[in-house]
Formats: C-alpha cells, structure tokens, sequence
C-alpha cells in the first residue's frame, strides 16, 4: 500500500502537520497510555534474545546499498569474511553454551543462503527447536529504497520459502539487514506470511502495522543496546555493555512492577559477543538478567501472541 | 556541503570580549551559586522531508527508518520516562520545541503544560533547515513557531534554538525582533551574556551547554552512559564551586530519544539527584534565567564591558 506522506512544495510548506504520525503505516500512540500488558504466568519483563546467522559474501555488490559489517578490504577481504565465519563455527557454540546454561531461550534470525551452504549448522540450529526467522538472503541483499519492487518481491519468496524448506518451520518473523526497509518492504513480507518484524525500533512493546494484506506486528528490537552498536560503532567496552544492560533491565523490571509488561531486547552476534574475551561479560548479563524475579525467556513469536488478545483492534 | 550564504564575517559580532575574571558579581535570587535548568529538546523529524541544498536529513533513502524510527520512540515512549523523573526531583524542563509536534502530538504538550514547564522555540520540524532561506522567509518562520506556541499554550516564548542547530546571519537579529528575549544557539560562555542584535534591544544568550547536550554526548562523541553520569556530577561540582564568587548556568540538553533509553536513564537520574541534592542551586527555566538577567544584571554588563572597550581602545585589530 502507498504511504500517504506527501512531499512539500517548498521550504514553508508542511502537508503532513496533522494530528498523528507524518503517515499512516501505524497509529500514534504513547505507551502510557496504552492498557497495561501482562505476560504469561503474571511475569512482568520478557527477554527476547536475537542470535543473527549471517552470511557476509566475500564479494559483495552493495546494491542498492551497503548494510554495515560487510566487506571493506580490496577483494578478497579476507580479514572481514573470515571473522564473521567465525562467528558460525565457533562464536555460535559459545553462545549457545552460556544460553542454555542459564535457560535463555533464544531467536535465530538466519540469513538463507547460510542455510543452504551449511547444512550441518542448519541441522544443529534446527534440532534444537527454537524459533528460526527469516533475516533475509544474506547480509548483501539491504532492503531500501533504489531496490525495484519486483525484485524484492522475489527476494523475500526466495528468502521466506527456502529457508521454510531448510528448517521445516513456519517461519513467522523477520529482521532486515541493518534494520533498513524499502517503502514495500513491510508489505512484501506481510504477502509471504509473515507476522511480525523487527526493523522498526520505535516502541518497547508490539503494535499492528498497516499492510496491503491486512495486520503485520512490529516487534521492536532495541540497536542501541545491541551488541554492534555498543562494540563496534561506539567502541564501548565489554564491561560497559554489560553494565548497561544490566541498568536497562533494572529498568524495566522496576517498570513492569508499576506499569505492566515489558520486554528487554538483546542482540547476541556470534562472530562480536562469541570471541572469547567477551564471553564473560555476557554470562554477567545472563546472570544479572535471569536473577531478577518474574522474567520470561521467549521466543520472538510467544510475545505478539501473548499481546494480541490483549490489544484490542482499533 | 556548502556554504548556504557568502560568508563574508570573518568572526560573529553578536558579543564581545569580556575577560572573566573582570566581570561584575552575579547574584542569583536567594543567595543561590548556580542557575541549573534542563531543556528537553522535544522533536519531529519528517519521514519525507523536503530536500534542503546545504543538509541532507537522513541518511538512508526513503523512508530512513532507523533514524526516523528512534525519535518516534523519543516521543512514543521516551517522554514519559524522562519526564517521570524531572518530576521527582522538582525539575521543571525548558522545552525546545519542534513546533509541529503542537499538531502531530498535542498529548505531550499538555501533559507539559500541566507542569509548567517552558516552551522555547526550536522551529518548525527538525528536518527543517535554516540553510537556503531568505530573510522573509527565515522570519516566516520563526513567526509560525511563535504563533503555534501562543496558541497551544497562551503565552508566546522567548527564547530560540535555531532548528537542528542551522543559522543563518540573521537568526538571533530576527529572533529578537519576533519579540524574543534569550537564544541558545551561542556556546562561548558559562554565564549570561548581552547580546547585540540588530534592533538594539536588551537581549540575552543565556548557556546552553553542547558538551553536556546527550545527543552530542552519546552519538557524536560515543560516551558510555554511566561516564555521561559522571561528566554531568563534575560540571556541576565545579560550576557550584565557582559559583560561590559569581553566579554560574548549568544547562543539561537532552532529547527523549537518548537519555531516556532503559540502559541510559539511570545514569542521568543519579546525576539529577546528585545536583538537587545541594543547597543554594537555583533550579529553574531557561525563560526564568533570562528575565532575571535582565531585569537585575544586564545594564551592569553593558556598563562594565563599555569601559573596558574604552580601556583598550585603539589596541584591538
């Protein structure tokens, strides 16, 4: 469906200064002033935790635009390629390690063509039954304007269908590539079955997004606590990750006491969080996180389910 | 980018040199060392701005969703929280306004004025550039904004930060002219300041601190939260200290966007509750700040600046 955000015709002119959002793909709302949530079992803070599968081709075309933690090296960059592989044969394990030895469920978002070029971790990650979504092709196929609809749309069916194929799941959920989206982007991923996507970081709980075929749910996935952005693009250190997270969970439990349901959203990147000088850090959260009281583990799926019936359509 | 006008000064002559150890007393009322204010920069970024020849607003193609994305959650989300703890330490916040946010999110401006807080103009939408406009429509404007905040609040503000920090030669001249009495949009100094505008009129900067600004903590300078905390608690030490000889402002900027994050707020809160926990700390409003100026230390100013000038007359070249 269009985007009703009309362009102005000049420096003064403001076509959009309306009650609302500047356009129509959700409603405005402020989330006080929204019913309060509450999860199953009366637990008050949910943990979403995001594990990305990546695969980053050694050439990439960067078109229509270049998603970040791509090659930058002349080809063949082997420097970023094979840092990134690391997360998949080693990172991963690590993670996996420390995530079940403190029952943290988590979500893999899996780029397809790893799927396909490496059937013993898809055998490994789905033998495991958590939820699997869709992360598109591979970290080169960015999502965003410039990219033709057609070419998307096939993109997405190849992205969603292969990988229900490779892992025999239903495949609910989606995360573009650096969060980017085109302007059908939403409404691609609606048509192919999807339920809920993570690109739209302007919430802390789920809400209905407006597609061509009908309610798609955004599930906001934080970047700011995520581990690229505190590592890698702001040069943070691993302690001062853990530290804010843990503050951001202490908030939020405190928050869902008061105010209902909340969720703290992390981003575990195995080829970042898995070398092993960061491995400590992130048993620190763990421990800090799974200590408070009342949280629930989910998978990306179980938290819209659990909000729908509790948000009623408008 | 270039330059949106000839660029002719060689240096801005909105002030003038004013050594500070030769400045007049500042009092503040009832004895306090330290004016403390926060403004929270409240914003609307347009999903499909206009082009503008000298700034680009995003930089991704249409629609630009992380950073569209994450001020929509400033105001969706990140408003209460910070607002929740302005309220617990008696903090009234000084509100730069983006003054279409009065159109698309009037909730937030009521629950503002509930409080009393101030509302200053921070322009139209911050995707909304100075660069590229003429004189007329600069003042076109900045009249719109007034206008908008009159009637949404029943005052009209007086106090300006120039949209997304753009300028033009004129903005602080034809921000007083629109009946304004204090800018922000000058960083050279730790006190209020007179400043020279084109009318003539008595016309204050009153300190607006970049340094302390989240946004330019935490995305231009990539600052740990907990080390913004600090950075925040050691200003104010030693404004406080030095505010026992002269009055001193303290400003913290932020945005609902940056400080209000779950992993950053903490860190903010600690270092509000570290300055209000002082006593002789004048906790209060940009516009407040301005008009006691004013009315008690800007003809002093004035007076002591005009003989220094005549002191050195003739040396400066």
């Amino acid at each position: 469906m269009a985007w009703t955000t009309p362009a102005a015709t000049g420096p003064l002119d403001y076509p959009n200064r309306h009650h609302g959002n500047d356009h129509d793909r959700y409603a405005w709302s402020m989330l006080t002033d929204r019913p309060p949530l509450v999860w199953p079992q009366g637990r008050g803070l949910a943990l979403f935790v995001v594990v990305p599968l990546q695969f980053f081709p050694l050439n990439p075309q960067g078109k229509p635009l270049k998603v970040p933690g791509n090659m930058v090296m002349p080809y063949p960059d082997l420097r970023h390629y094979t840092l990134r592989d690391y997360g998949n044969r080693v990172g991963i394990h690590r993670l996996l390690k420390a995530l079940d030895a403190a029952s943290v469920v988590p979500t893999f978002a899996v780029n397809t063509r790893l799927f396909e070029r490496e059937p013993l971790l898809c055998e490994q990650i789905v033998g495991r039954g958590n939820e699997i979504m869709a992360h598109s092709w591979s970290m080169d196929t960015a999502h965003a304007g410039g990219l033709d609809e057609s070419a998307e749309r096939e993109l997405v069916q190849r992205s969603v269908g292969r990988l229900r194929e490779l892992t025999g799941q239903p495949v609910r959920g989606w995360l573009s590539p650096g969060k980017l989206n085109s302007a059908n982007t939403p409404d691609l991923i609606a048509a192919a079955g999807i339920e809920y996507f993570c690109d739209w970081v302007n919430d802390e709980l789920p809400y209905r997004w407006n597609t061509a075929t009908g309610a798609l749910w955004s599930m906001p996935l934080s970047t700011e606590i995520s581990d690229t952005f505190v590592l890698v693009d702001n040069l943070h250190a691993e302690e001062s990750w853990a530290d804010q997270v843990c503050d951001a969970a202490d908030l939020l439990h405190a928050e869902a006491a008061e105010q209902g349901g909340r969720i703290l959203t992390l981003t575990l990147t195995p080829w970042l969080l898995g070398q092993p000088h960061r491995m400590k850090h992130l048993e620190r959260v763990l421990g800090h996180v799974t200590g408070l009281a009342g949280v629930w583990s989910a998978s990306g799926a179980a938290i819209p389910y659990a909000a729908k019936p509790q948000i009623p359509a408008p | 980018m270039s330059n949106p006008v000839s660029a002719s000064k060689e240096a801005l002559d909105y002030y003038r040199p004013w050594p500070w150890d030769r400045r007049p007393k500042i009092s503040w009322p009832n004895g306090a060392r330290i004016a403390f204010w926060v403004a929270p920069n409240i914003e609307v970024y347009e999903l499909n701005p206009p082009a503008n020849a000298f700034r680009t607003p995003w930089p991704h193609p249409f629609p630009a969703v992380p950073g569209y994305s994450i001020r929509d959650y400033g105001n969706r989300v990140g408003h209460m929280r910070q607002m929740r703890v302005l309220d617990k330490y008696g903090v009234r916040g000084s509100i730069s306004l983006s003054s279409a946010l009065i159109d698309h999110h009037p909730e937030i401006i009521e629950l503002c004025r509930e409080r009393n807080w101030e509302f200053f103009s921070h322009g139209i939408y911050n995707t909304r550039y100075t660069y590229g406009l003429d004189e007329a429509q600069e003042r076109a404007l900045i009249q719109d904004s007034i206008d908008s905040i009159r009637k949404a609040t029943g005052e009209a503000p007086v106090g300006y930060l120039a949209p997304a920090l753009s300028h033009s030669e004129l903005t602080v001249d034809l921000w007083a002219e629109a009946g304004g009495t204090y800018t922000c949009d000058l960083f050279h100094d730790d006190q209020p300041t007179p400043v020279k505008v084109r009318s003539g009129k008595p016309f204050v900067s009153v300190p607006y601190s970049l340094e302390l600004n989240d946004t330019i903590a935490y995305v231009v300078n990539k600052i740990e939260p907990r080390r913004y905390g600090q950075m925040i608690k050691d200003a104010f030490d030693r404004l406080y200290a030095e505010g026992a000889e002269s009055g001193t402002v303290m400003c913290i900027p932020t945005h609902n966007y940056q400080v209000s994050t779950p992993h950053r707020l903490r860190a903010f809160e600690e270092a509000l509750e570290y300055i209000t926990g002082h006593s002789d700390v004048w906790v209060t409003t940009g516009r407040e700040i301005a008009d006691y100026y004013l009315k008690h230390h800007h003809a002093a100013a004035e007076a002591g600046m005009d003989a220094l000038n005549k002191a050195t007359h003739g040396r400066a070249r």
